[in-house]
């Protein structure tokens, strides 16, 4: 009997399965954040129908609403990604902290962008500001002047106040340095990285990134500025 | 003392199947009952640790570097030997062998050397078979390249790390066999004495230098596999920490030195930049096969290399040995840089350096082809000089870099002392006067794999081994030596650092030592180490305390067994009457200045005898006979 | 040159650290370690307790030397061990802060020197191919497409110096087991046990304390030898792959 065989079929195996390893996790983030990159973008395009005018936008809003399966088939999907990809990212946030008890006096960045090393800054202000956002335009309590259904009225008036989309601009950016660590780490954390492809994903991730920043941060800067009324 | 080299009868292809086929063997469920103590887990001890571990022995390793994958077996770069003809150049076990005596200037055992060559072809298989990735041809076959003193591709190779491949594959098949429970690894300890029970060898005293705790180790056999003693000189190609004073310490307890003065220099190094260099950096050997090696023709001559013209370079190996050209043996190529530098025509600010030229090569290959087979190479020595190769011929100059000499061992690699095995740089056997490139790593890996682990089951069947324990008397007092030397050491208080003792004997051996020697040099030599270590007993200063990691108190002890070995090196080299090899005594020279052989009075391995502390040693002879490879003047012309 | 150094100062590994700042000189052709080396001289001479650093090649083959220099591990330099940074990357006046390698799986021992045996349980974990001294065939019985054997050297490569822990912000062991993996899992020779080895090379990083991996790469801007992150995707693979289709082995009666 080999001594690999010795060690897996010893503690070592009994333990330790898919989600014990930091590589399950770090799957479970990038699957998980892979639907969730795909709500968002599916999100900002809906968001974008603002521009064609309140009918569309109320149109569309009001289409979701009655097509009662998808919309909470995505609300449910969403909640389970968001919890795993919540999870494992506190989890491995804690392992973290327990593989470097000690801090370095002095730490410079060797060669990794800023966006790859705040990961564990960004996830938790974005988890705050979806907590906003659906109190904010779902639900309504964040909002000053709610009305349901009334779509288009409630973001020009949400977004009439500065400080609102002012946490909007911010959040966006930080979701936009997020996903450009993020599209291209899916990849590689699901084990897919080639010389040929790689920095195509990294290009494509900082396009989708920027997309995305543009695209949502243009809605509150369209109604403070007046395109958008 | 009589020494009895126990080569095997017939004809010298037969002898190593003959030599297994009379050996004991232990039956499997008895190995477990046996252990062995390997010390050093470079090629040879890695390899032996873990061969013997699945063979079913209890192994206890030890190493001094925090894991046994860092040996200095990992530097080897250029390639390892093997008599596979898969060039189908006309090589063959025969020519290895032949190549190997006439490499080592016939002062090497015929009987030895055969076998190694025989093993060569294994080796390669097991290496692969591991995982080592060697260079490959676009058919998937493996690719090989030519080496100093070979006339045919023999060498397989790992890009520039040839070394280190191999040493990871056999540091893994360690780490298996430690996973397996079958060796027990110790790693950040270093042996200070051997113990000898009963006349045999049966375990070793270390101190733990983390904790600085000595302690005492038991075992049926002790195989000691710790390497050169380069470092003897101080600057060498060693790594830092590489020292004698586990083959010293054995000596000194009945194990015999044979040829000390046996080292080799290896012409390809980069050259001393100042004072406080701690060590010198080799270059592949391989580089010579597209370098050209030149020097200017006029004496002092200052100008940048791109300004001198064709005509007025010597490139002196080619004009010199015109069918070997720059591949001629590494003593022949050393001396003859020196022979250049000497004569006022080196390079460099220093004048200790010759030009290595790859304008020809590129021109010819293209710079892809020259980067693909060097490019690590070239990253170094830009890395340390600053300068780039591509452009710039790169200097170099011969560095101390093997030592051919080591423990007397017999055919089944047993010193003098029974039950203590000596293997790889470490013993004497395989190499006699001068090795040739990418032999170390076959010979370390040769007596680790194959030829160690069956000649130990013969000692282990056929002795009978008392049961001991460290509480034993010999081994309280060996633990009791340690002590009491790490006490001295400690307690001198003097205003001398140790590295500074050891840069002027090192300077002295190279001076009077190292590539060339003369018999007032060594004499003067003599006298100077030994007033020198009288003072270092008086004046080193040592700081710190035992219990603890103690880095100059680790140097110390080191130095104190260098300075016994340096005089022991200088009497055997004033005691050999001839040159050979990488041993060029002034005195005994042709015309041309070719090293001239003496056979009738030296064709001897010397084996020298410790006779107790301020005695002089002893010299024994083991006579050497060469039936197959005739006794003949090397030439490389 | 004139040199302003930080370094950690730690008795053993149970007493506190703090850094020290020295004065020092140094000339721009000396390796960092010989300016290091100069540097213990003098302390040795005052009788002061000279610096611990592990080093043993000084060529950037052993593995051996290590620390943070500026926070950077193993120095500005990059491919580049401690023992090879010359002094001529720096100025006159430069001011450097020298740390261990900080991991909980590397406790230090002393000063700069670290204990890096979780790196050898790692190996011994499954980072071999088990064939046992004498069951080889011959060596060309077995054609490997160069393509795939240069690969695999360039992952062997690794010296196990443990830069890529130091450097990793999550003080992940990944680019170290990754190499390991991808150097034998790209040869037909480490086939047969390609799955086993990454689940239990993987799971032996996690028992030595290594955080995780989330792929920021800053190991492989230290990396000395060049190891790159693209192996962290093959063993991804392997490992995801392993725990997908594992399956308990009987065991078997020795």
């Amino acid at each position: 009997m080999s001594a690999a065989a010795t060690a897996l079929t010893g503690k070592s195996a009994e333990r330790f399965r898919f989600w014990d390893s930091p590589i399950g996790k770090k799957a479970v983030m990038a699957a998980t954040g892979f639907i969730l990159f795909g709500f968002v973008t599916g999100h900002m395009l809906g968001n974008l129908q603002i521009y064609l005018g309140p009918e569309k936008l109320d149109a569309y809003a009001e289409f979701l609403q009655q097509t009662k399966g998808l919309l909470w088939g995505a609300r449910i999907t969403l909640l389970i990604c968001v919890a795993l990809h919540v999870t494992a990212a506190i989890q491995l946030a804690l392992l973290q902290k327990k593989a470097r008890p000690q801090a370095y006096v002095k730490k410079t960045s060797a060669g990794s962008s800023y966006a790859s090393r705040t990961m564990y800054w960004s996830g938790p202000i974005l988890l705050a500001f979806i907590v906003f956002h659906l109190l904010h335009f779902t639900t309504g309590q964040a909002h000053p002047d709610f009305q349901h259904g009334a779509v288009y009225r409630n973001v020009v008036t949400g977004f009439q106040s500065a400080p609102a989309s002012l946490f909007y601009i911010v959040a966006m950016l930080l979701l936009g340095a997020h996903l450009y660590h993020g599209i291209w780490s899916m990849f590689q954390s699901v084990g897919i990285n080639h010389p040929k492809y790689t920095p195509v994903f990294k290009k494509l991730a900082a396009l989708m990134a920027a997309v995305l920043v543009g695209g949502n941060v243009s809605i509150p800067v369209a109604v403070m500025t007046g395109l958008i009324r | 003392m009589k020494l009895d080299a126990r080569i095997p009868s017939g004809p010298i292809e037969k002898k190593w199947e003959k030599c297994r086929f009379d050996m004991k063997l232990v039956n499997p469920a008895n190995k477990r009952k046996f252990s062995v103590i390997v010390v050093g887990t470079g090629l040879a001890g890695g390899s032996a640790a873990a061969t013997m571990g699945e063979l079913g022995y209890n192994v206890k390793a030890f190493c001094f570097q925090d894991s046994p994958r860092r040996a200095h077996s990992i530097a080897a770069q250029g390639g390892i030997n093997a008599a596979k003809n898969y060039q189908n150049d006309g090589d063959s076990i025969y020519r290895l062998f032949y190549d190997t005596v006439k490499g080592g200037d016939f002062r090497a055992r015929e009987a030895n050397v055969y076998r190694l060559a025989e093993i060569s072809v294994n080796i390669i298989d097991q290496c692969v078979a591991q995982g080592v990735p060697f260079a490959r041809e676009y058919g998937g076959l493996l690719a090989n390249r030519s080496f100093g003193g070979a006339q045919v591709s023999r060498t397989f190779y790992a890009r520039g790390q040839t070394g280190q491949q191999l040493l990871l594959g056999c540091y893994q098949a360690l780490e298996r066999q430690v996973q397996a429970g079958r060796v027990t690894m110790y790693a950040r300890h270093e042996m200070l004495e051997l113990i000898v029970i009963g006349g045999k060898a049966r375990g070793i005293v270390t101190r733990n230098l983390v904790t600085g705790k000595i302690e005492s180790h038991i075992a049926d056999a002790v195989v000691l596999a710790t390497g050169g003693y380069g470092n003897v000189f101080y600057l060498s190609t060693n790594a830092k920490g590489s020292n004698t004073t586990a083959i010293w310490r054995a000596h000194r307890k009945g194990a015999l030195f044979a040829n000390p003065c046996f080292t080799q220099i290896h012409p390809t190094c980069i050259p001393v930049s100042g004072d406080y260099q701690s060590k010198l950096t080799l270059m592949s050997e391989s580089l010579r096969n597209d370098g050209r090696i030149w020097v200017p023709v006029q004496k002092g001559d200052k100008r940048k290399p791109s300004q001198i013209p064709e005509g007025e370079r010597d490139y002196y190996l080619e004009r010199r040995y015109p069918s070997f050209g720059n591949l001629v043996p590494r003593d022949v190529a050393s001396r003859a840089a020196k022979g250049a530098c000497d004569e006022g025509r080196g390079v460099g600010e220093t004048g200790l350096g010759v030009y290595l030229d790859f304008g020809d090569a590129i021109r010819r290959l293209g710079k892809g082809v020259v980067a693909e087979r060097y490019g690590n190479l070239f990253e170094m020595y830009e890395r340390i000089t600053g300068e780039d190769p591509y452009t710039v011929p790169m200097r170099i100059f011969p560095a101390i870099h093997y030592t051919m000499g080591g423990l007397w061992v017999d055919y089944r690699l047993m010193s003098t002392i029974p039950g203590l095995f000596v293997i790889g740089e470490a013993n004497f056997s395989d190499h006699g006067a001068n090795r040739l490139g990418a032999s170390a790593l076959m010979q370390g890996l040769a007596d680790g794999y194959f030829v160690l682990p069956y000649t130990i089951g013969d000692y282990l069947a056929n002795t009978k081994l008392d049961m001991v324990d460290a509480s034993h008397a010999e081994a309280r007092q060996a633990e009791a030596d340690a002590n009491g030397q790490v006490k001295k050491l400690l307690g001198i208080g003097g205003k001398r650092t140790v590295d500074s003792f050891h840069r002027e004997m090192g300077k002295m051996m190279w001076d009077e030592c190292g590539m060339s020697r003369n018999a007032k040099g060594l004499e003067k030599a003599i006298g100077r180490i030994a007033e020198l270590e009288q003072e270092f007993w008086k004046n080193v200063t040592v700081t710190g305390a035992g219990e603890e990691l103690n880095q100059s108190l680790e140097k110390a002890g080191r130095l104190a067994d260098f300075f016994e070995l340096a005089q022991l090196m200088c009497r055997d080299a004033k005691e050999r009457n001839e040159s050979c090899g990488g041993h060029f005594r002034e005195e005994f020279q042709t015309p041309e200045g070719e090293a001239m052989r003496n056979d009738d009075d030296y064709c001897y391995a010397a084996a020298w005898e410790y006779k107790g502390p301020g005695k002089k040693h002893e010299l024994h002879r083991e006579a050497l006979s060469f039936e197959y490879v005739h006794l003949a003047q090397r030439s490389y012309k | 040159m004139k040199l302003t150094l930080h370094i950690w100062r730690q008795k053993n590994a149970s007493s506190p650290g703090k850094m020290v700042r020295y004065e020092t000189d140094a000339n721009e052709h000396m390796s960092f370690l010989e300016m290091l080396d100069v540097l213990n001289e003098g302390l040795i001479a005052k009788g002061e307790e000279p610096v611990a650093f592990d080093h043993d090649c000084r060529e950037g083959i052993c593995g051996s030397c290590g620390f943070v220099i500026n926070g950077v591990a193993h120095g500005p330099l990059p491919s580049t061990t401690v023992c090879q940074l010359h002094m001529r990357h720096f100025k006159d006046g430069d001011e450097l802060y020298l740390e261990p390698w900080r991991a909980a799986a590397f406790p230090v021992i002393k000063d700069l020197v670290v204990d890096r045996s979780a790196f050898d349980r790692i190996i011994a974990a499954g980072g071999y191919i088990s064939v046992s001294t004498g069951s080889a065939v011959d060596a060309n019985a077995l054609p490997v497409r160069k393509k795939d054997s240069d690969m695999a050297m360039d992952a062997a490569q690794c010296i196990g110096c443990g830069a890529c822990v130091a450097a990793c912000p999550n003080a992940s062991a990944s680019l170290f087991l990754s190499a390991k993996m991808s150097h034998l899992g790209l040869l037909p020779q480490g086939q047969p046990e390609r799955m086993e080895r990454a689940l239990n090379m993987v799971a032996a990083a996690n028992e030595g304390l290594f955080g995780s991996c989330t792929n920021i790469g800053e190991c492989e801007a230290v990396c000395p030898k060049g190891i790159r992150l693209e192996f962290i995707a093959r063993m991804n693979r392997d490992f995801l792959k392993a725990a997908w289709t594992f399956r308990q082995e009987r065991v078997e009666s020795d």
